[in-house]
């Protein structure tokens, strides 16, 4: 069968021929780039490489694995929000038949957390519980039925804790503590960084405008629950087979809490069910099957219910944000104060990244040149917060967008032109010491005015000389983000991808990478990216990922970091192989070096293009002069200029850029908000694979429209702690009604440090789109939402104040007062600063 | 051990023999009974789509029905999609067009436009929107889905039909 389109190349593709040299120049011409040769691989719409597996219903999720006598695991959790455990009874549970081992928290006393500075949880609770959900017990039986009748015997006494509900209550109430550590009270992390004089700026600029926003906190939902299989082999080596998108991190927190060498332990992750940043940290359930694995020498699993997965959280992270802006009259910024209060829920997880993340990358669209940033994450009794896709970013960002209409209104200018006119230059140095690389933020915003025919909609701030009709709006909003963080989660100066590439005489290749496949096509890149490269068809070669025991290790499936990172090693990894390659090839055609090529799964001389060998021969030939194939390779990000504390969150080998117009249809009358078209552009640096680019800017937006118009994860209850309602039918999110027709615009501004010039896709075409809604609502009938979701309920309320006479604004009106420590003071590298702390001057009285 | 239950029904065109506990779900008796782990589960409770199958050519949630109640019938899972090793031609689209990102969903999805291009071989943007409203999928953002229907029933009708540019490359 043909492809209808006769755009994608053929399932198993022919490679075009590039002996002529007629192909058109590559664009760019550096380390990571093809090195001059013309492209057949990369940039081209080929399938994934795992795409027949995964419509044919043969992908192996961790759930599909089962394995001979093996057991199955229920979690007993808690049902108190914030209780101390006075006892634990499981003789009940242990004398049922068909049940090999219950545990409790004593089996396991060892505490873990993503983060090295958040070591605070505990595979099951020991002493105390912190939020409905929290772990307790757990049992391994026969069957899930009688896993679960067991966990069901299992008493527990609580001796209830006053709750902490709010970011306000923790504010406020310091007793009982949710943890024992943190900044005090119920606060987990405060934040508190100036760059540059910015009551200097605020002095420069023509108006100040402040705002308080509030988002509301989200989960990612993914469709595969999760799921663990844990196996204690004869020879004392444990397997952990998981659906995570960290096994590097996993790996490690296992052999913390298990007492085992790393070495004695190999964790798989099985293709990831979507993950959307939930499956980024160590979870409990995996140490639980571990350990059970251990105590009964069968294989255990746990699968998680869907009520759990809402448990299990590590979501969106709902944050309480001021900002006060200093603008000159054409909109240029002088100086920003941006203020966030994070609730936390009940552990650290990423939260101290996450808070940091809140602050850091407001400078990186509009020139920001002096920056203060204050922020806060509480601990509350409710599942944990964590990072969700675009990671702690999509909250101010909608508060940033939001808060420039407000103030292109103020000043009466376009607000598509007022962005457009304070870029961040591309290769420059933020005020809070981010560099930027490309920056193709200005053709974003191009693209999208024009294919929305925003010129010609957008009625200006003048009611009278509307555009559209009423009740139709349009508003745009733009964003950046970051293509993996500069820095891995744990202090070290190894590097934060590796790739690991054999070639055998039979002519396979075979490329291995920590990396894991979460639905994005990372497994594709590296085919993709090795296939252009060796001049081979990218479905001759066998991928192999995520398993510690066979490959080397890849940080993980998060901050947007796989492609660039793992790319970028995959080009050093087929590099050093194709050199070894030609230089074998070479010799036996007698010709230069630099004449052989490799193409349509040959090698061959340039000049005589008939002359050459097949790549199996090639890699023959190889191996008869070198030995037995196998290269590696390395990826490390650059040095970020920032030294400061917390100079760690932010930096980035490049920064994607994306712009969004969003044109809605409001129902006065009823609330609704209708969200007709998004048109999106993004710059993407290079597409390794453009129709995989489209996917995750499609599902970006998707994402984006979910949290905009009705998803949130919200507590119910006297004490506010209950999960209101943890099931997909109540947890509002977008079905195929409600999801918006998309223009996708890719825009190629090669970065230097990207595979091919590649930037990230996964994360942020996000960021653009909650922001870009709730201009256009505002476009459309007149009121600010400044509350995410924009819920029919929170638009009528505004229109009805509108009516009355008032503001007709809904949203938070004031943060809580704190006393934040004195902010570290770096001065910007416009001021001359070195990306260093100035020295504190002791003030004597 | 409870007593099993036992039945013979046509399973993907072939007769088949299943014991299992009688409480137990279709989508529980394929997984745990037959080990067809094609079908996915993703709530357990009728409210995702992703366990669809279908039963007698009609889609239906297979974590809603009892096991036992497939007596007799004819059912079809994502295994039974593909002539051999030649794929459904929605099973095609989808992967050229990476409609199935985690894949996780994508089972269902394509069991649901399977029974929707039988019923209807010209289905509009709109009747194709409708008839996958009880699946939800997370990567897509449902647009590549779409595409990839419209592009299997236009093949399956025997039409030449191309995908714009922009599906592939996005707008210009």
């Amino acid at each position: 069968m043909t492809v209808g389109a006769g755009l994608v190349p053929a399932r198993t593709p022919e490679i075009q021929d590039n002996r002529a040299g007629t192909s058109p120049a590559p664009t760019i011409m550096a380390k990571n780039s093809n090195n001059g040769r013309p492209l057949n691989v990369v940039g081209k719409p080929f399938r994934k490489v795992d795409a027949r597996a995964k419509c044919t219903g043969q992908t192996k999720f961790a759930d599909d694995i089962v394995l001979p006598r093996m057991l199955y695991c229920k979690i007993l959790r808690s049902h108190e929000p914030h209780a101390i455990i006075k006892s634990i009874d499981v003789s009940k549970a242990r004398a049922l038949p068909g049940v090999f081992a219950v545990i409790t928290g004593r089996d396991l006393p060892i505490p873990y957390g993503i983060l090295p500075v958040s070591q605070d949880e505990h595979a099951l609770s020991i002493d105390k519980v912190r939020f409905i959900g929290d772990p307790v017990a757990a049992v391994a039986a026969i069957d899930e039925d009688v896993a679960f009748d067991a966990m069901n015997l299992i008493e527990v006494e609580y001796e209830r804790l006053n709750t902490i509900s709010s970011i306000e209550e923790a504010v406020m109430i310091d007793e009982p503590r949710i943890h024992e550590y943190g900044d005090g009270g119920n606060i987990h992390k405060k934040v508190s960084l100036e760059f540059g004089d910015v009551e200097a700026g605020f002095a420069e600029a023509d108006l100040i405008r402040e705002d308080t926003f509030f988002y509301e906190g989200s989960t990612h939902l993914p469709m595969e629950q999760h799921a663990a299989v844990g196996y204690f082999d004869p020879d004392n080596k444990l397997t952990l087979w998981s659906a995570t998108q960290t096994p590097h991190y996993v790996h490690r927190a296992l052999a913390k809490v298990l007492g085992l060498r790393a070495s004695h332990i190999r964790v798989i992750a099985t293709p990831n069910g979507g993950g959307f940043g939930g499956k980024s940290d160590p979870f409990n359930h995996e140490v639980i099957v571990c350990k059970l694995a251990m105590m009964t020498g069968r294989p255990v699993k746990c699968t998680l219910t869907r009520e759990e997965v809402f448990y299990c959280h590590r979501g969106r992270h709902p944050v309480l944000m001021h900002v006060k802006t200093g603008v000159k009259k054409d909109g240029a910024i002088t100086a920003m104060h941006f203020q966030s209060f994070l609730d936390g829920g009940a552990y650290g997880s990423y939260g101290v990244a996450s808070t940091f993340y809140t602050g850091a990358l407001q400078t990186v669209t509009y020139e920001v040149p002096r920056y203060k940033f204050q922020g806060l994450r509480a601990f509350t009794n409710k599942p944990p917060c964590g990072p969700k896709r675009g990671h702690g970013t999509p909250q101010p960002r909608y508060a940033l967008e939001v808060h420039l209409d407000k103030i292109a209104e103020q000043l009466n200018l376009d607000p598509a032109e007022m962005r457009k006119r304070h870029l961040v230059k591309p290769n420059s140095v933020t005020a809070n010491y981010l560099r930027v690389g490309s920056m193709g933020l200005g053709q974003c915003i191009d693209k999208v005015v024009a294919g929305a025919d925003w010129k010609n909609k957008f009625s200006g701030w003048n009611g009278n000389s509307r555009r559209l009709p009423a009740g139709k709006g349009i508003g745009i909003a733009c964003s950046s983000y970051i293509c993996g963080a500069g820095l891995p989660i744990y202090w070290n100066n190894m590097p934060q991808s590796g790739v690991q590439l054999r070639l055998d005489r039979q002519g396979g290749v075979c490329v291995m990478c920590g990396s894991v496949d979460i639905g994005q096509g990372s497994d594709s890149i590296l085919a993709y990216i090795v296939a252009e490269i060796l001049g081979i068809d990218p479905f001759d070669i066998r991928v192999i990922t995520a398993d510690t025991d066979l490959t080397p290790v890849d940080l993980g499936s998060y901050s947007s970091r796989v492609t660039l990172m793992t790319g970028n090693a995959a080009i050093q990894a087929a590099e050093r192989a194709r050199e070894l390659l030609v230089m074998a090839v070479a010799e036996k055609l007698k010709v230069p070096i630099e004449n052989i090529s490799l193409a349509e799964r040959r090698a061959f001389d340039v000049e005589n293009p008939e002359v050459g060998v097949s790549f199996a021969e090639a890699v023959v030939l190889a191996e008869s002069k070198f030995g037995t194939i196998g290269t590696v390779g390395s990826y490390t990000p650059p040095a970020s200029p920032g030294k400061y504390k917390g100079a760690g969150v932010g930096p980035s080998p490049a920064y994607s850029y994306s712009a969004a117009v969003a044109e809605v249809d409001v129902d006065p009358n009823t609330g609704i908000v209708v969200v007709e078209r998004i048109w999106i552009a993004h710059d993407i640096g290079k597409s390794i694979n453009p129709v995989l680019v489209m996917g995750q800017v499609e599902g970006s937006v998707y994402m984006g429209l979910g949290e905009i118009l009705m998803e949130e994860m919200a507590y119910r209850g006297n004490r506010n702690v209950v999960h209101k309602f943890p099931s997909m039918l109540e947890y509002k999110s977008p079905t195929t009604m409600e999801m918006c027709d998309v223009k996708t615009y890719l825009i190629e501004d090669p970065d230097p440090n990207g595979p091919f010039g590649a930037k990230e896709v996964g994360q942020g075409p996000l960021l653009p789109v909650p922001p870009a809604v709730a201009n256009a609502v505002y476009d459309a009938v007149g009121v600010r939402i400044d509350e995410v979701p924009i819920t029919p309920e929170k638009v009528l309320k505004a229109l009805r104040e509108k009516k009355s006479g008032r503001d007709g604004r809904f949203g938070p009106t004031s943060v809580p007062s704190v006393v934040w420590p004195d902010p570290q003071r770096i001065l910007t590298p416009a001021e001359g600063g070195d990306g260093r702390e100035m020295p504190r001057v002791a003030v004597h009285s | 051990m409870k007593q099993k239950a036992h039945i013979r029904f046509s399973l993907n065109g072939e007769e088949t023999e299943v014991a299992f506990a009688p409480h137990k779900t279709l989508l529980e008796v394929l997984r745990e009974d037959l080990n067809l782990t094609g079908t996915k589960h993703g709530c357990e409770l009728g409210e995702c789509g992703t366990c669809t199958v279908l039963v007698d050519g009609r889609a239906i949630l297979s974590c809603l029905f009892l096991g036992l109640d497939a007596k007799g019938r004819e059912v079809k899972t994502i295994e039974g999609m593909a002539d051999g090793a030649t794929l459904h031609p929605l099973q095609e689209t989808f992967a050229d067009l990476g409609a199935a990102q985690c894949g996780y969903c994508s089972p269902g999805f394509l069991l649901v436009a399977e029974e929707l291009l039988q019923k209807n071989a010209k289905p509009t943007r709109d009747e194709i929107k409708e008839a996958l409203s009880g699946n939800l999928c997370r990567c897509t953002g449902y647009i590549k889905i779409y595409e990839a229907v419209e592009l299997a029933a236009a093949q399956m009708r025997g039409e030449v039909y191309e995908l714009p540019r922009e599906s592939f490359y996005g707008c210009e």
